[in-house]
């Protein structure tokens, strides 16, 4: 079937892609950056092409049909010893996440054919995008455990090296810290997920979701270990503290992808691994989640009301975006995960627009410090503007994209009831109180007052590339903003059947 | 009392090794030409590969005992694997060699003749039917290693250097000492169970069960030595550091593959669980914990290669249920290691050792395919992609312990591997840090950089080596039902 080829294609795509970089010989270093961007474009057709090929007829809630349903799929069997299947899929779950990247990775490789930030070559640089695009796209895609595992892992050294090749003046630091963090996840996902395909006998999703293949105990121990695994990735409080200096040392699009799609990974995982497969451990430890989620939320926001530095800020604020989603798949309703999946597709719109816009300040104004920022709106009124659009999306003003997922996410807790739930969807709306207070402050700091030295030699132009690269997501927020069903479109059945589960 | 038939067509692996050996002496005698010796080596090393498959795994044994039941050497699919990668290892070695005999600082025959040796106690040992036929290929595997270790030749004027030779001590020593553990274990085992064919090695029953579980832990410990496991592990790193980088290559596969075949062999049948488990413990996180500090590029090898050694252990620690993902780790492990000692046998000039790690800087730029292939193994050895077939030898072991109910090994295993990721990530990224800063400003530092840092030339049968090995590690990547398909 074509949409089974399409599907094949979204992940050969950027691999060939990124093989061709490789290849390019060093004085063709732009060349190559551009054909990069070639091969982005293109992994991006079959993604447009994908939802066509949805049967709306498959999706009928009331059916008792698996949980996962997807609309194209590849099933191939690849290492029988370790009950390793090619298994591929798309669904409504996973399909706004897929486009997300394929999206954020066109965009991150045009505005490197632009400017190539200082430390290596851009075509590795390139290259290293695609590789990322690969993994990322694989673990949307992998409706096989162990496939699934193996594309997490993909991922982790590419992404060290865009830190350790690229970043800031204390890269390496942050990178190792990065790849142990993350890799202290892995292993315990590894452990998940042989301790789920050993006890069942099959790493399918298919036909693992819904947790009928497990008993309780097993389904306990797993949560356990996947919780902790995608909690590391996410990250939820306390176990963010890669994050920050990740974010700070990276290039400007390696934190776009980072913030943009690489968490999600872990928020994806939680609700179709997670929640999916162990959904009766997932009920269990459903409190503990939302108190971690809602300590995430508000240690966030309190912590970036201290922050003196632009992306150190962003990147905390990311810890309390991230509390929200949590918070939506610990009330495991469908709400709640509707919101999550929500949260994720905004928190990535909206904060990979909001590293670029940090990355072009502190390219131009050769400073992160907000105590040297001030009166951006005098020097650069359009790049004050975007920012002030961006970071009004961020603190979740209804009608752009970052509204929806924290508020129904309050909504959520709040009707799960009971005590326990409902204070922690009062600390939550707190929590969105103070984001206000603080993307406030950054405005406040960055656009207005006098103007600062610093910003007094700022460029006000925006180059095209950049327009380029900061148009779609700009209108991607206010278009999920306005029409949020653009994302939930598809999801209301999958999670039906998820929640339906627990029941 | 008849004569026995021999199958000698069962039996045609190891003429192939043994003739390979006595032909690499004639080649040196009767041409005296390094290219004649190491051409020997090469097509009897192939040619024991080919008779290994020709004559295939599923043969009858030979040499067996009166009723026929239990035989001394028994082919299997397991041997026939073991023996084509020794004979592939011994080329692969050969071909990592040849830039230091064209140094003329090893004599070419007595080299080639001693790897010849070593590979033809490395294929007895994978088709060993019982312990004496064991250890007696176990040793032959060894004994010419105590040489190759420390044999070099200085030129006149250059300076001395006594590491080999005391490298080449203290593994002789260690490895004596070891062999008469291991003996002493069979001897108390047979003096209560009577078996010496692995076929008929059972657990002992009666009165003296205790001393055929001492024998069992000795045969055990004796045979860990072989695979540097921790307590017994003190010599590898020594001896690594002091042997010339492609017989330490050869100390970290070949003779550890050997080990590890042997402990296979007796695990399976003997109840020893305990003590692997402990073993296997202990070696893992003390070879990640040491190694973290080392500054050393063959010592944090030789460290590294104690922890995975490890991991193998740990499966091991199953009994005849691990057996299977122990040797593919292994076989991973061996490709993997393999292609890290050629990288760095291509990275450094002629003869020189392993050198300190800083010494790797700005390899990536210099030389990026070398360097690519060093991170290829690192990822692997660390267990993640890019290096597939190393992630696949992770995923075995763990799997195979979380399906056997030993979760808390497979806890253990999973956080070495951080541990062990600290390390590597650290040494590949060496590679690609920029040059140090000189004293005096310098307008290009990377033009001083290269020209004080000249990019040795990879000779061909270096680059073959090391590319033979790459692909090898890629294709088990994507195709590792390959290996497990081979092993069964």
């Amino acid at each position: 079937m074509i949409f089974d080829a399409l599907l094949i294609a979204v992940l050969v795509l950027p691999v060939l892609g990124a093989v061709t970089v490789a290849l390019f010989p060093a004085r063709l270093d732009r060349a190559a950056r551009v054909a990069g961007t070639v091969f982005a474009a293109l992994t991006l057709l079959p993604v447009v092409l994908l939802p066509f090929g949805r049967d709306d007829a498959r999706f009928d809630p009331s059916a008792s049909l698996p949980a996962v349903r997807p609309w194209a799929e590849v099933d191939a069997s690849w290492v029988p010893a370790l009950r390793l299947d090619f298994h591929l899929g798309v669904d409504g779950v996973s399909y706004p996440l897929v486009a997300l990247t394929a999206l954020l990775t066109v965009l991150c490789c045009a505005y490197t054919v632009w400017r190539v930030p200082e430390g290596g070559s851009g075509r590795t640089l390139l290259a290293l995008l695609l590789v990322l695009e690969a993994g990322i796209l694989g673990t949307f895609l992998a409706l096989d455990l162990v496939l699934f595992f193996l594309f997490f892992e993909v991922v982790l050294l590419p992404m060290y090296a865009v830190i350790a090749g690229w970043g800031g003046d204390d890269r390496r630091r942050a990178a190792r810290k990065f790849v142990l963090y993350t890799i202290f996840g892995s292993v315990l996902l590894l452990l998940g997920v042989l301790t789920v395909t050993a006890t069942a006998g099959t790493g399918d999703l298919v036909v693992l979701s819904g947790g009928t293949e497990l008993d309780k105990h097993t389904q306990y121990a797993a949560f356990a270990l996947f919780a902790v695994a995608f909690a590391v990735k996410a990250p939820l409080w306390p176990l963010h503290t890669w994050l920050p200096d990740a974010h700070t040392q990276a290039p400007t699009v390696g934190s776009v992808i980072l913030a943009g799609v690489l968490l999600k990974m872990g928020t994806y995982g939680l609700i179709r691994i997670g929640v999916g497969v162990a959904p009766l451990g997932a009920a269990r430890a459903a409190s503990v989640l939302g108190v971690l989620a809602v300590a995430a939320i508000l240690a966030g926001a309190l912590i970036c009301l201290r922050q003196t530095e632009l992306k150190r800020l962003i990147a905390y604020s990311s810890v309390g975006h991230m509390g929200f989603v949590l918070l939506g798949i610990a009330t495991l309703t469908v709400t709640g995960l509707q919101a999550a999946l929500l949260g994720n597709v905004a928190h990535g719109l909206i904060t990979g627009l909001l590293f670029f816009l940090a990355g072009a300040i502190k390219d131009r104004a050769h400073t992160g410090d907000l105590a040297g920022l001030g009166g951006l709106r005098e020097t650069a009124p359009r790049l004050a503007g975007l920012l002030g659009f961006a970071a009004i999306a961020s603190l979740g003003l209804p009608g752009l994209a970052g509204f929806w997922g924290e508020a129904f996410a309050v909504v959520a807790a709040v009707q799960r009831g009971g005590p326990l739930w409902l204070t922690l969807a009062v600390l939550a709306a707190i929590g969105g109180a103070l984001t206000a207070a603080y993307f406030l402050r950054l405005l406040r700091k960055v656009t207005h007052g006098p103007a600062s030295p610093a910003v007094l030699g700022v460029r006000p132009a925006i180059a095209g590339p950049e327009w380029l690269a900061w148009a779609p997501l700009a209108v991607g927020v206010l278009a999920v903003g306005l029409v949020p069903a653009l994302v939930l479109a598809a999801t209301a059945g999958p999670m039906l059947a998820l929640t339906g589960a627990l029941r | 009392m008849t004569s026995q038939t021999v199958d000698h067509v069962a039996l045609l692996p190891l003429y192939a090794a043994a003739g390979t050996a006595i032909l690499v002496l004639l080649a040196e005698l009767i041409t005296g030409r390094r290219a004649a010796v190491a051409g020997a080596l090469v097509a009897g090393g192939l040619a024991t590969a080919v008779c290994a498959i020709a004559a295939g795994g599923t043969r009858r044994g030979t040499f067996c005992a009166p009723d026929g039941a239990a035989c001394s050497w028994v082919p299997s699919p397991l041997a026939v694997a073991a023996a084509v990668v020794f004979a592939l290892l011994t080329v692969g070695v050969l071909a990592l060699s040849l830039p230091v005999l064209r140094l003329g600082s090893a004599p070419a025959g007595e080299f080639c003749f001693l790897l010849a040796s070593s590979m033809t106690g490395g294929v007895v040992v994978g088709y060993a039917g019982d312990l004496i036929t064991l250890i007696v290929g176990l040793e032959t595997l060894t004994l010419p290693l105590y040489v190759l270790v420390g044999l070099r030749r200085f030129a006149p004027g250059e300076r001395v250097s006594t590491a080999g030779a005391s490298a080449s001590i203290t593994f002789f020593l260690i490895s004596v000492v070891s062999t008469a553990i291991a003996l002493l274990g069979v001897a108390l085992n047979y003096a209560v169970t009577g078996a010496i064919h692995l076929d008929r090695l059972i657990d002992a029953t009666g009165p003296a069960v205790p001393v055929a579980e001492v024998g069992v832990a000795l045969l055990v410990v004796g045979l860990a030595f072989k695979v540097a496991a921790v307590p017994l592990h003190a010599w590898a790193p020594p001896t690594y550091e002091g042997a010339p980088v492609p017989v330490a290559a050869y100390l970290s596969t070949a003779s550890k593959l050997g080990g590890v075949l042997a402990l296979a062999l007796v695990v399976s049948r003997l109840e020893s669980s305990a003590v692997t488990a402990v073993l296997a413990v202990l070696t893992m996180t003390v070879g990640n914990l040491v190694a973290l500090r080392q500054t050393r590029m063959v010592r944090l090898l030789a460290w590294s290669s104690i922890a995975q050694a490890g991991y193998i252990l740990a499966a091991l620690a199953l009994g005849e249920a691990g057996v299977r993902a122990a040797l593919a780790y292994a076989v991973f492990f061996v490709v993997l290691e393999f292609t890290a000692f050629g990288v760095v046998v291509a990275l450094r000039p002629a003869g020189a050792d392993g050198g300190e790690l800083t010494a790797y800087r700005g390899a990536g730029r210099r030389s990026p395919w070398v360097a690519a292939a060093l991170v290829l193994a690192f990822a692997g050895l660390a267990g993640l992609p890019p290096g597939l077939a190393g992630l696949f030898a992770k995923v075995t072991v763990v799997d195979v312990l979380i399906d056997q109910g030993w979760g808390w090994l497979a806890g253990v295993v999973a956080l070495n591997a951080v541990i062990g990721l600290a390390y590597y990530v650290r040494a590949a990224a060496v590679l690609y840090s920029a040059a140090p800063r000189v004293g005096v400003p310098v307008a290009d530092p990377q033009l001083l950089d290269d020209a004080t840092h000249p990019r040795p030339p990879v000779g061909r049968p270096v680059a073959a080596a090391l590319i033979g090995a790459a692909a090898v590690a890629i294709a088990l990547g994507f195709a590792p039902q390959l290996l497990f398909a081979a092993l069964t």
